[in-house]
C-alpha cells in the first residue's frame, strides 16, 4: 500500500496526470510501427533470400521428374517466372487482406496446414518460457549471497549451459519415455481427449528446451543480485534493523530485476529458434518441422507465415518485457523515459 | 499485498492462457486412436485386446500432391500404392495382373488392346469405375499439364474408343510390348476435383486424412473388389529424425518402420522381426559424363576399379546390399545380368595405370555432391573418398540439401559426380534405362552414346520379349564397358515389424503393400 501510493507521487511529480493518456497513446502506436518493421524486413527477407538460394518451389515439386520443359511450364503456373517486386506485393497485398496463399507442396491453404501446429508451438514455447522463469528466478535469489557447494554449484550451472536441447531431449525421452513409460515418445497425446498426457508430454519436451536458459538466467539473476546486495543502501538498511528477506524482496530485486526480465524476453527468440530442434527430437507436430520442410520444398508462402508468427511472437515477447520492467522499476515508466 | 495478488492473477490467467492454447492448438487434429488407456499406459500389449490396426512410421511426410498423376517422390507413391490401382497392377514376384480391368485382349497386330472393366467395382466414393473414367484418366496422362506429368509412352495411344459403360479400347500407333506396365497407372474418377488432398481411388485402402508433418490415416475400403485388406485402419506416423524413430518404435508408438539402416535395427531389441528385402534403387557414383575428366572413359574405368565395393557394404551397411554392375537391380530378374556385376574388380594397379593412361599420373582432385537428407548415401560416398586417395584422387564430399541437389545436379547438371539412389517408377527396363539415351531430358550424367541409343530404341521397338530383353542387356552392358558411372549396390530394405504381425510382401519397385499385413493371432 505504502509503496504504490509513493510511487504514485514520483508519476505525478515528473509527468502531469493529463498527458498521461496522450503518452500512452503514443508509446503504444510506436511500438505497433516498431513491431510491423520488423514483420515486415523480416517477411521481405525472407522472400529476398528465396531468390538467392539456388532451386524453387517448381524444382521442389518436380523432383527427379523435372526436364527442362516441364520446369518452365510449372514455373509460368506458379507465377515464379516474375520479378520479385511483384511477387513480393502479392503476396503483402495477400497478407494484408488476411489471405496467407496456398501451400505450393501439399496444395492446401496455408493457415488450414499450420492453424493448429502454430497453436502448439507457441504452446510449447509459453511452457518453456514459464518454467524458465518460475524455475531461475527463485533459484537466482535463493543462491545469491551463498557461497556453501559453490564449486558444485558452478559446474552444475556450466553443464546445464553446455548441454544441447537436443541431446536433453532424447535422454529424457529415454528415461522418462522408454524407461519409465510416463509417456510414449513418438506419441503426441490428442489434447482435446487425453489433456493430461498431452500436458506431461509437452511438459518434457519444454523441460528440454529450458534447461540450458534456466542455468543462464539464475546465474545472471544471481550475479546482479549479488551487486545490488553490496551497495551501500542495502547495507544501510540491514545495519537498521530491517528483515534481509523482505529488503531483498522490497528494494534489491526491483533493481536487479530488469535486466533479467529483458534477457528473458530476448530468450523467446532463442526458445522460438530452439523449439524446431525440439519438436523433432520429441515428434511433436509443431511449427519446427514444418519449416524446415518448407524451407526445402521452397513452400515460401508457409515459409513466410511461418516466420512472420515468429517474428511476431518474438516482438510480442519484447513488448510484454517492457511494459513487466515498467511495473517493477517506476523509473523506466513512460514519463520518466521521456 | 496489492502487488502480490496481482503477480498470483497474472502467473494463473497466464497458465490458463498457456493450457487453453494447448486444448485449442491441437483439438482439431486427427485422432491418434488405438490408445484406450491413457497415455501413461502405451500400446505396449499387442495382445488380443488391441484394435485392428496399426502405426506405420516413414522419415518423410508426403509433402506434395495426392495426385496420383503429380505426385513425384518415392516416398509419396510408396504409401499411395496401397490406395490407387491401375487397369493392371504389379505382384511381388514381378508380374502384371488385371486390377481395374477383369481382362484384356491383345489383337494380333499388337496395336488394339481392349479391356474389360470389372463388374461392379466402385471407387471409394461409392461411384462405380465406367470406361469413361479409365479413358479420361489416361487421356490425362497422355495429355499432360496443370503439373501432371504426361506418360511418354502414353505418346503413343492413336485412340481409344469406349464400346460400352465396361469395354474400352486402346488403338497404338506402332507395337510396345511394354505398354502393359504403364497401364498400371491410376484410374480415377472423370468427375472429381479433389484428388490433391483427398485422393479417391480403387485400392484396398481409402484415404481418410492428412495432417501435415504429422500423420496420414488409411482405412480398409469395404467395397474392394478383391481380397479385403487385413487390417481396419493405417496411420502413417512421420518421424524424421533418426534417434526419434528408434525411441517411437521401442516405446510402443510404431508398429512396422521400413528403410532402417543396419544400426538401429540392431539397437532394436525383442520386441521386432526384422524384415530383408530389397530398396530396388541403383545405388552409384553417377559421374557428370560431360565434365573433365570424367568425359575420358579411361579415367571413369580407373574410378570403377579403384573402389572397392564390398569393402563399402561391410563398412557402411554391416555386410548388407547386393552388388550391381549396371543400372539395373537384381529383383528385376528378366533383364538384370550378373556376369556384369564384377566387370571392374578392384584394382588398384590397374586404375592407377589407366588414370596414367589417360595423362593423370598424380590423379585429380573432385567434389562428390551428396544430398544430405539421406544417411547412407554420404556413408557410401566416406567410405569412396578414402578408397580414392589409394590412387591419388582427391575426393571432397559437397553435402547439399535435397531442394539444392534437385535443382543444381539433377536439373542443372552442374557436378562433378554425386552418390544417389536412382529408382524405376514403372515395373520396366525403360524406367531404368531411357535417361541415358543421349536427348533424354533426365539424362543428367550428360551420357551421350549413339551406341547405346541404337541398342534402346531397338529394345523399345523389339517385336517380341525376348529380343526386347536382350536388347535391353546389351544397353546395360554398354553402360558397364563405358563406365558411365561408378556402379555400386542395390541396397538392402530393413523392416521391422512388431512380433505379432505377419505378411510383409516385398516388390521389385518402391512400394509398401500393406493389404496383407495382419495379426498373427
Amino acid at each position: 500500500m505504502e509503496c504504490e501510493e509513493r510511487t504514485d507521487k514520483i508519476f505525478t511529480l515528473r509527468s502531469p496526470r493529463f498527458s498521461e493518456g496522450c503518452l500512452l497513446m503514443k508509446y503504444a502506436l510506436k511500438r505497433a510501427a516498431a513491431g510491423l518493421a520488423t514483420m515486415l524486413i523480416v517477411s521481405f527477407l525472407t522472400f529476398a533470400a528465396f531468390d538467392l538460394i539456388s532451386g524453387d518451389a517448381a524444382t521442389a515439386m518436380l523432383g527427379t521428374s523435372a526436364t527442362p520443359e516441364r520446369l518452365a511450364a510449372l514455373r509460368a503456373e506458379l507465377g515464379l517466372d516474375r520479378p520479385l517486386p511483384v511477387r513480393y506485393g502479392e503476396w503483402l497485398l495477400g497478407f494484408f487482406t488476411g489471405d496467407l496463399g496456398s501451400s505450393t507442396s501439399y496444395k492446401q491453404p496455408v493457415w488450414d496446414l499450420i492453424a493448429s501446429k502454430t497453436g502448439l508451438t507457441l504452446c510449447l514455447s509459453l511452457v518453456s518460457f514459464v518454467l524458465i522463469a518460475a524455475v531461475s528466478i527463485p533459484l537466482g535469489v535463493f543462491t545469491a549471497g551463498r557461497r556453501r557447494f559453490e564449486g558444485a554449484r558452478t559446474a552444475l550451472n556450466q553443464l546445464g549451459m553446455a548441454v544441447p536441447p537436443f541431446f536433453t531431449g532424447i535422454l529424457l525421452s529415454w528415461v522418462f519415455g522408454v524407461g519409465l513409460k510416463w509417456f510414449t515418445p513418438g506419441q503426441f497425446p490428442d489434447a482435446g481427449r487425453d489433456f493430461a498426457g498431452a500436458a506431461v508430454y509437452l511438459l518434457f519436451a519444454a523441460a528440454a528446451l529450458s534447461i540450458p536458459r534456466i542455468a543462464m538466467t539464475a546465474r545472471m539473476l544471481r550475479s546482479t543480485v549479488q551487486e545490488e546486495l553490496g551497495k551501500d543502501y542495502v547495507r544501510t538498511a540491514i545495519s537498521r534493523g530491517n528483515d534481509r528477506g523482505q529488503v531483498l524482496r522490497r528494494h534489491v530485486l526491483k533493481n536487479a530485476l530488469p535486466p533479467v526480465v529483458t534477457f528473458l524476453a530476448q530468450t523467446m527468440a532463442e526458445i522460438v529458434a530452439g523449439s524446431i530442434v525440439v519438436e523433432q527430437v520429441f515428434v511433436i507436430p509443431g511449427l519446427g518441422q514444418m519449416l524446415v520442410t518448407s524451407i526445402s520444398n521452397r513452400d515460401y508462402p508457409v515459409v513466410q507465415a511461418i516466420v512472420v508468427i515468429l517474428a511476431f511472437w518474438v516482438v510480442l515477447a519484447g513488448t510484454a518485457a517492457d511494459l513487466i520492467n515498467q511495473r517493477i522499476d517506476p523509473r523506466l515508466r513512460l514519463g520518466g523515459a521521456a | 499485498m496489492k502487488r502480490k495478488l496481482l503477480a498470483v492473477l497474472l502467473l494463473l490467467g497466464l497458465l490458463g492462457a498457456v493450457l487453453c492454447g494447448c486444448g485449442d492448438g491441437s483439438a482439431d487434429k486427427t485422432p491418434e486412436g488405438g490408445q484406450t488407456s491413457g497415455s501413461t499406459e502405451p500400446a505396449a500389449q499387442p495382445a488380443a485386446d488391441h484394435p485392428n490396426e496399426i502405426t506405420v512410421g516413414i522419415a518423410q511426410d508426403l509433402d506434395e500432391s495426392l495426385d496420383p498423376h503429380k505426385a513425384v517422390a518415392a516416398g509419396t507413391k510408396e504409401v499411395m500404392f496401397n490406395v490407387f490401382e491401375g487397369l493392371m497392377k504389379p505382384t511381388p514376384e514381378g508380374d502384371l495382373i488385371p486390377a481395374v480391368a477383369e481382362k484384356y485382349e491383345i489383337s494380333d497386330d499388337q496395336l488394339t488392346y481392349t479391356f474389360t472393366i470389372r463388374d461392379g467395382i466402385t471407387f471409394h466414393n461409392g461411384e462405380p469405375v465406367t470406361a469413361e473414367d479409365v479413358g479420361a484418366s489416361l487421356a490425362r496422362c497422355k495429355n499432360g499439364g496443370d503439373g501432371i506429368l504426361e506418360v511418354e509412352a502414353f505418346s503413343n495411344i492413336r485412340s481409344m474408343e469406349t464400346a460400352d459403360s465396361r469395354v474400352i479400347s486402346i488403338t497404338l500407333e506402332e507395337p510396345d510390348s511394354e505398354f502393359l506396365s504403364y497401364l498400371t497407372t491410376a484410374i480415377l474418377p472423370a468427375d472429381y476435383d479433389g484428388q490433391d488432398t483427398a485422393p479417391v481411388g480403387t485400392g484396398p485402402f481409402r484415404f481418410v486424412s492428412r495432417a501435415a508433418q504429422d500423420n496420414i490415416v488409411l482405412e480398409r475400403f469395404a467395397g474392394y473388389w478383391g481380397e479385403p485388406a487385413y487390417l481396419d485402419k493405417v496411420t502413417y506416423k512421420i518421424i524424421e529424425n533418426a534417434d526419434s524413430i528408434l525411441m517411437s518404435l521401442q516405446s510402443g508408438a510404431v508398429d512396422l518402420f521400413a528403410h532402417l539402416t543396419s544400426t538401429q535395427v540392431a539397437q532394436l531389441g525383442d520386441d521386432f522381426n526384422i524384415e530383408e528385402g530389397t530398396m530396388n534403387l541403383v545405388q552409384a557414383m553417377y559421374l557428370n559424363n560431360a565434365e573433365k575428366p570424367f568425359d575420358d572413359v579411361r579415367v571413369r574405368q580407373a574410378l570403377c576399379y579403384a573402389v572397392d565395393r564390398q569393402q563399402i557394404l561391410d563398412l557402411a551397411f554391416d555386410g548388407y546390399g547386393s552388388l550391381i554392375g549396371s543400372s539395373m537391380y537384381p529383383a528385376f530378374g528378366k533383364y538384370f545380368d550378373d556376369s556384369l556385376t564384377n566387370h571392374y574388380p578392384h584394382d588398384v594397379e590397374k586404375a592407377r595405370a589407366l588414370l596414367a593412361d589417360a595423362g593423370y599420373p598424380d590423379g585429380f582432385a573432385m567434389t562428390i555432391t551428396v544430398p544430405s537428407n539421406y544417411q547412407p548415401h554420404i556413408d557410401t560416398a566416406q567410405v569412396i573418398v578414402e578408397q580414392l586417395k589409394e590412387v591419388g584422387v582427391a575426393a571432397e564430399i559437397q553435402l547439399v540439401e535435397w531442394g539444392t541437389w534437385l535443382s543444381d545436379v539433377y536439373a542443372g547438371r552442374q557436378f562433378q559426380a554425386t552418390v544417389v539412389g536412382v529408382d524405376a517408377s514403372t515395373m520396366t527396363a525403360r524406367a531404368l534405362l531411357e535417361r541415358f539415351t543421349s536427348t533424354a531430358g533426365n539424362n543428367f550424367i550428360n551420357y551421350s552414346s549413339a551406341e547405346y541409343d541404337a541398342f534402346f530404341q531397338e529394345a523399345v521397338s523389339a517385336a517380341d520379349d525376348a529380343a526386347q530383353t536382350a536388347a535391353y542387356k546389351r544397353a546395360e552392358a554398354n553402360l558397364t564397358e563405358n563406365a558411365a558411372n561408378v556402379y555400386i549396390q542395390d541396397l538392402a530394405d530393413l523392416v521391422a515389424v512388431r512380433k505379432g504381425l505377419t505378411g510383409v510382401r516385398f516388390y521389385p519397385i518402391y512400394v509398401l503393400d500393406l493389404s496383407g499385413i495382419r495379426y498373427a493371432d
